[in-house]
């Protein structure tokens, strides 16, 4: 990987983790709308991954779906106005953070509904070979959506289809309350790939590098026509499940040890060791990082909401 | 002490249950270690052991399906849905082999099941917010029942889990009363006073298909379901400073349909608006009226008017969400007009 490659992921990276923290703070400290999941501590499954996509490729999400948004190249300041629930929102304030999507760099969309996406990639992914476009689709979902009759079918048609997709596990070892292995009888969800014939790859999560390499086989195996890849990347919420949930139900010291491999802590470290960067470097990424969020801050602050009927507009196409 | 909370009224239905009949058992996410999204299941665990209060995968198909199984050899199963919108994603075993499997098979078997889930509209966009009472009642061979207070939901569960059928168990979100460690409950349980009936210690049963008469009234009969029976007695009252008495019908069980109560109310008032959450096009209020029309034209002073959350899919946006979902205000405002 370039030093650029590198700091560029990193950027993504910062960009995601103090998106959530300001929008945690904004949540603690002012009545915000709704509810929303976050995606601090994967961030490097979501850049890893996007890292290796055109505006032209597309990826589905999942109810935690801020990261993918971002590290697709959604517009920042209308994905913060969506949390806002403002008519300036990338959704017009119709979705909210479950719902966010952004059409317009091949973000398909954020779900209520755990699996709701995964087969949404196949289709995409269908008309890429259709239409002979060179394109990939990526289906991102959890370890829990890993159980849907969805996830199942979905691999499955895929892979009798032939079709460009890379199916991205993140197993951040809960589903809601639940451990998956309570939930779940294999170790490794990548394993389930051998039942569709089909490559299971296991990336380390916390780390952008591995992400970064095992996605950009899966990748480059589907636009070749090398058909799909089931990509598990281990990782861990640092949040609650949603909002302010507390979660109670994980042993105590576990989000300490996972948080002391952070996956951007750790990049910065060899950015300026391996990739020789200085720490001028450093502190230009998150400064840059910064202003984008208080931008998009400000333009969600000054936005204004939707009236009443606006709705009105879209339901019918 | 009674139970003030819906949670803990129909958790204490269970518990009376569980503890007279070894063939109850729960499933569902995260209801067992955890408590439950809603705490309903808390403590249930302890009390009964991982053989009957099972956490499940995140496999709504096969939550439905596997209590549906379980049910049809002997057991009596309670399956939780985390949401009723999810419930969409098992609707096959919930409608086309749950509800049927019965009268198909020559009535040789029964599928004494309850399918559990919340419902209703707290700010959670169109995916987690719908009222889907109507999906379920258009099927034949499901009963659906939705209460509006801890004195129903008790002794409607306990119903519920003695019947020999599928019960679909509908309980608004607003109304549990509870929310997750960390979580701020969004409720209107603590505000709504005593027509807000707390639940007894005391065993009793409430049978499935019996509407009640939340208030008496001679002007007006409005027809409604859970969250909405409240909206519904607090526009009653402002109505009364008006001059207009309204008697309020809380159907409690919307399959089958107590047609009875409602007409009886409706002979007496020649008046009626029927107030639900859920949409009202094709929907239970929509048969309500089709009722009122069919057998009880002639007691009809005026139109019927239906309140009931306008047909889109719920919007985010607070405002939009508002404007959607009907107010003690659209209430107020039928009732007028059927009254003037
Ligand atoms: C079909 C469906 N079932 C249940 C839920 C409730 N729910 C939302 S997120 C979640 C946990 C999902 O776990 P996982 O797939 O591992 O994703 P994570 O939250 O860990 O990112 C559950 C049970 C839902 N939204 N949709
Ligand atoms: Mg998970």
């Amino acid at each position: 990987m370039t030093a650029e490659t590198a700091l560029a992921l990193y950027q993504t990276m910062l960009e995601i983790r103090l998106f959530e923290e300001t929008l945690y703070r904004l949540f603690s400290t002012r009545d915000m709308p709704g509810s929303m999941h976050q995606y601090n501590g994967e961030e490097a499954i979501a850049a890893g991954v996007c890292g290796h996509l055109v505006k032209t490729d597309y990826i589905t999400s999942t109810h935690r779906g801020h990261g993918h948004c971002i590290a697709k190249g959604a517009d920042m300041n209308a994905v913060m106005a969506e949390m806002f629930a403002k008519s300036t929102g990338c959704c017009a304030g119709m979705g909210g953070s479950m719902h966010i999507a952004d059409f317009g760099v091949g973000m398909l969309g954020a779900n209520g509904i755990v699996g709701g996406g995964i087969p949404h990639a196949v289709g995409a992914a269908w008309k890429c070979a259709y239409k002979g476009d060179g394109g990939v689709a990526v289906a991102f979902f959890g370890d829990g959506a890993s159980n849907e009759g969805s996830f199942h079918e979905s691999l499955n048609l895929a892979a009798v289809w032939g079709l460009p997709a890379v199916f991205v596990c993140e197993n951040n070892l809960y589903g809601f309350s639940t451990h998956y292995r309570r939930v779940t009888p294999v170790e490794d969800i990548a394993c389930r790939a051998a039942s569709y014939g089909m490559e299971g790859l296991v990336a380390d999560g916390m780390d952008v590098e591995d992400v970064y390499a095992k996605a950009g086989d899966a990748i480059a195996k589907a636009r070749a026509g090398g058909g799909p890849t089931l990509l598990e990347c281990k990782a861990y919420r640092y949040m609650g499940h949603s909002r302010f949930e507390n979660p109670t139900y994980r042993p105590k010291g576990e989000l300490e040890s996972w948080k002391a491999r952070d996956p951007i802590g750790a990049m910065a470290a060899r950015l300026m060791g391996g990739y020789g960067l200085g720490a001028s470097e450093i502190d230009g990424a998150r400064a840059r990082a910064e202003a984008k969020v208080a931008e998009a801050v400000a333009f969600a602050e000054g936005s204004p909401e939707p009236g009443p009927k606006d709705y009105e507009r879209y339901l019918h196409a | 002490m009674g139970y003030e909370r819906v949670a803990d009224a129909i958790r204490a239905a269970i518990i009376e249950e569980m503890d007279a009949d070894p063939d109850v058992v729960m499933l569902g996410e995260d209801i067992a270690a955890f408590g439950g999204a809603y705490r309903v299941s808390e403590g249930l665990l302890e009390r009964y052991g991982p053989r009957r209060v099972l956490d499940t995968p995140i496999s709504e198909i096969a939550i439905a399906g596997t209590a549906i199984g379980a049910a049809m050899t002997g057991l009596r199963p309670i399956a939780e849905f985390q949401f009723n919108d999810f419930m969409a994603c098992a609707m096959d075993q919930i409608c086309n082999q749950a509800a049927k499997i019965r009268l198909m098979m020559g009535g040789q078997v029964r599928v004494p099941v309850v399918f559990r889930a919340p419902y209703g509209a707290t700010g959670r966009a169109a995916q987690h917010s719908q009222s889907l009472e109507a999906w379920f009642a258009h099927t034949p061979g499901l009963k659906v029942v939705m209460p509006s207070t801890p004195y129903d939901a008790k002794g409607l569960m306990r119903s519920a889990v003695r019947d020999d059928n599928p019960v679909v168990f509908l309980e608004h979100k607003m109304l549990y009363g509870a929310a997750s460690p960390g979580g701020k409950a969004k409720t209107v349980v603590g505000v709504l006073g005593p027509s807000f009936r707390e639940a007894p210690e005391d065993p009793y049963l409430i049978p499935i298909g019996e509407a009640d008469v939340k208030r008496a009234g001679e002007d007006v009969t409005i027809v409604s379901t859970g969250y909405m029976v409240h909206k519904s007695l607090r526009a009653a009252e402002r109505l009364e400073s008006m001059g207009i008495g309204c008697e309020v019908v809380d159907l409690r069980t919307v399959s089958p349909l107590d047609m009875g109560t409602v007409l009886r109310s409706v002979g007496k008032t020649g008046r009626a608006v029927i107030a639900m959450e859920s949409v009202g096009d094709f929907g239970v209020a929509a048969e309500v009226a089709a009722r009122l029309a069919e057998d009880g034209l002639f007691y009809l002073d005026a139109p019927v008017r239906r309140v009931c959350a306008r047909f889109v899919p719920i919007p985010f946006a607070p405002a939009c969400e508002a404007d959607v979902i009907p107010s003690e205000e659209d209430v107020v405002a039928a009732v007028r007009a059927v009254c003037a």
